[in-house]
Parts: structure tokens; sequence; C-alpha cells
């Protein structure tokens, strides 16, 4: 069974994260598009944390018998690489973009000086 | 909202409409087939009108048909969705120091013969921002579209209603009208994606008067929905959130001095 403070711990951990995130987004320093995965995390953790005996459950389900928090461990890494994988692609296409101004740029500053 | 549905503009939107500077912001992704019709159909509703038709990365010949027809065309280098289109031609109006602005859809639903309806409220001086709706009075019966999507669009409105405290019927319509106050807001602020919704919000934060005409949508004349089955779902969380967030925000109070 999951120590006690082990699941208040992770419950107020990540529920802090969800408050973060959501004043991120409330003073809009984070755009709702890229606060959805961190939003979803926080609250995944949230549940799994507070919910003593579904946190077991799925611990049996995986095999994990000795220490049932790994789970949490394992459901927080996952996460965290949905939303560094989504980032990547972010970036992908905020590089692609960012060629594309730089030779908009180009040209028409071209065109400017020979006017 | 108790405007009689009148297939001709209401009297005097003409003439009053002449003394003003006027534009129709047309964001299109890919309609060389429709942006023709709907530039001449806003010329004949208005010759004084200044079409701006803001290209949103087009990879058809959206922009070349645009210009060809008499547009002033405002071209993205690459797509920023409907929200960062728009407000492109809202910061244009507002540099350009216009008066009135209409938004009509690049794609041909929305019909500029039925302008002077949603023109109607805005030059009489009773509303910043007039919408027109597919499902106010009894325009309702000429719109169809796939269940899901209507079911949606009445839960939005539903919620929108309730936070606004005005019944609205059709929060996701970009066929509008703004006037200077609207323009200085939404060149300065105007939500990304899809902006409607949120918009509207937005307007009612800043005390800005919103007001709703029912009109008639076509059927979309060319191009496909930017809206599909899995966005529409990523779509209503996101506005949801954004709605529900946005209602935290300070910093809402009109600002004087920005006409």
């Amino acid at each position: 069974m999951t120590p006690l403070a082990v699941s208040i711990a992770g419950a107020v951990a990540s529920f802090l994260l969800v408050l973060v995130v959501l004043e991120l987004i409330r003073s809009k320093r984070l755009r709702e598009r890229y606060a959805l995965l961190w939003l979803a995390t926080g609250i995944a953790l949230t549940i799994l944390s507070a919910w003593r005996d579904g946190l077991n459950t799925i611990a049996g389900w995986l095999g994990v018998r000795s220490y049932p928090p790994a789970v949490l461990f394992a459901v927080g890494g996952l996460f965290v690489l949905a939303v560094l994988l989504h980032y990547s692609t972010v970036i992908s296409r905020l590089s692609d973009q960012n060629v594309l101004l730089a030779q908009r740029l180009a040209l028409l500053e071209r065109d400017v000086r020979e006017s | 909202m108790s405007d009689p549905v009148a297939t001709t503009a209401p009297p005097g939107v003409h003439s009053r409409l002449r003394e003003l500077r006027r534009a129709a912001i047309v964001p299109a992704f890919n309609e060389e087939h429709t942006i023709a019709r709907v530039i001449a159909e806003l010329r004949a509703f208005d010759p004084g009108l200044d079409v701006v038709v803001v290209d949103d990365g087009s990879v058809d010949g959206t922009a070349r048909a645009a210009a060809a027809h008499g547009a002033e065309v405002l071209r993205l280098p690459f797509n920023l969705g409907i929200g960062g289109a728009v407000q492109t031609g809202f910061r244009f109006a507002f540099e350009r120091d216009y008066d009135v602005v209409v938004r009509v859809d690049g794609d041909g639903q929305h019909d500029p013969a039925q302008l002077g309806r949603v023109l109607g409220p805005l030059l009489h001086g009773d509303a910043d921002i007039v919408v027109g709706s597919r499902f106010a009075g009894d325009s309702a019966s000429g719109y169809r579209s796939s269940r899901s999507r209507r079911i949606g669009i009445r839960l939005l409105a539903g919620i929108v209603s309730r936070i606004v405290g005005q019944r609205l019927t059709d929060t996701t319509s970009g066929f509008q009208a703004v006037n200077r106050r609207g323009i200085a807001l939404f060149a300065r602020d105007y939500p990304h994606d899809y902006p409607e919704v949120e918009a509207i919000v937005m307007v009612h934060r800043h005390r800005l008067r919103l007001l709703e005409v029912p009109v008639e949508m076509r059927e979309r004349g060319g191009g496909r929905s930017s809206i599909t089955a899995l966005r529409s779902v990523y779509y209503m969380v996101k506005v949801v959130l954004a709605i529900f967030v946005g209602l935290f925000r300070r910093n809402v109070v009109p600002e004087e001095g920005t006409e």
C-alpha cells in the first residue's frame, strides 16, 4: 500500500502544477494550445495520487507489487515525454517559419532598396 | 435581436455608410475559386467598400485572383489560422483609420447582400459589434450542418450566453460588423486559432456592446472547412478553457483614448 505521506505530497504537488499552469494562462504567458498537455499531466497525477485504491489496482495490473508509487513516476515520466515530443514538433515548425520569414525579409529588403 | 428580417438593407444604411471609411476584411485560405465572386458581391453591395483579402498562407492562386479583382491583398508568409489572419485585417484597418469594418469569409458562405442587416445596428449606434447569426429569428431553417457540429455550436452558445448575460445563438459566426472601438480592441488583442467564441467574451469583458442579427448563410462555395472532427474536440476543450480562464483576467476595463 502507498504510504499516506506519499499520496498527500503527490496530490499537493500535482495540484500545484495545475494551478501554476492556469495562472500562466491567465497572465497570458502560456497559450491554451501549449497548456493542454500540462493540464492533462497535472490532472492525471493529482487523481492517481489522491485515489489510493486506484493507484494500487493499476500497480497490480502492471505487476508492481513492492512499491505502488512507482506507477506515479512512470505516468509522470510518460507525460513529460509526451510534452517534450510535442515541443520538438513545435520547435521544428517555428524554425521552418523562421527560415521563411528571413527569406521573405531578404527579398522585401531588396525591393525596398531598389525603389 | 428584435430587428425584423429584411431582405434589403434597412433604410438609411447606404446613406450613412457613404460618409464613413469602410473596409471588408476577407480571410481566405485556398479559396481561389470563390474569392472573385465574394469580392464582386461586396462591390455590388457597396462600391465604396475597400476589400482587404488576407491570404492566410494559401498554396493556390487565392492572392493572385484577389489582386486581379482589385482587392487589397495582405499575404501572410505562412498559415496563421483564422484568428491571426483576421487580426491582420483589423491591424490594417486600425492603422489606416477605418471607421467600420465588416468581416466576410472568403469561402462564400456569407452573403454580402445581407450586410445591410449586419451593419444596421452599428450605423445607428446601437452596438459596437454586430454578429450575423444563422440561428436567430426565423433563419435557422436555412442552415444545414452535421449533428455533432450543431450540438457543439449550441453548447458554446449556452455557455457564452450565461457569461455575457445576453441570449446569443451563434457564437461561432464570423459574419460581423465592427466599429472603431471594436477595431481598436481587436487590433490590440484577438484570440488565436478559432477566435469568434473567445472574442465575444472578450468584447463583453471590455464592455463593448454586442448585438446579434439573423442572417442566412449559404453552403460553402469551395475549399473545405478548417474544422475537422478530431479538431473540433480540441477546439471545444481549448475554447472552454480559454473562456473560463479569461474570466479571471483583470485589465478588462475599456481603455479610453484608443480611438
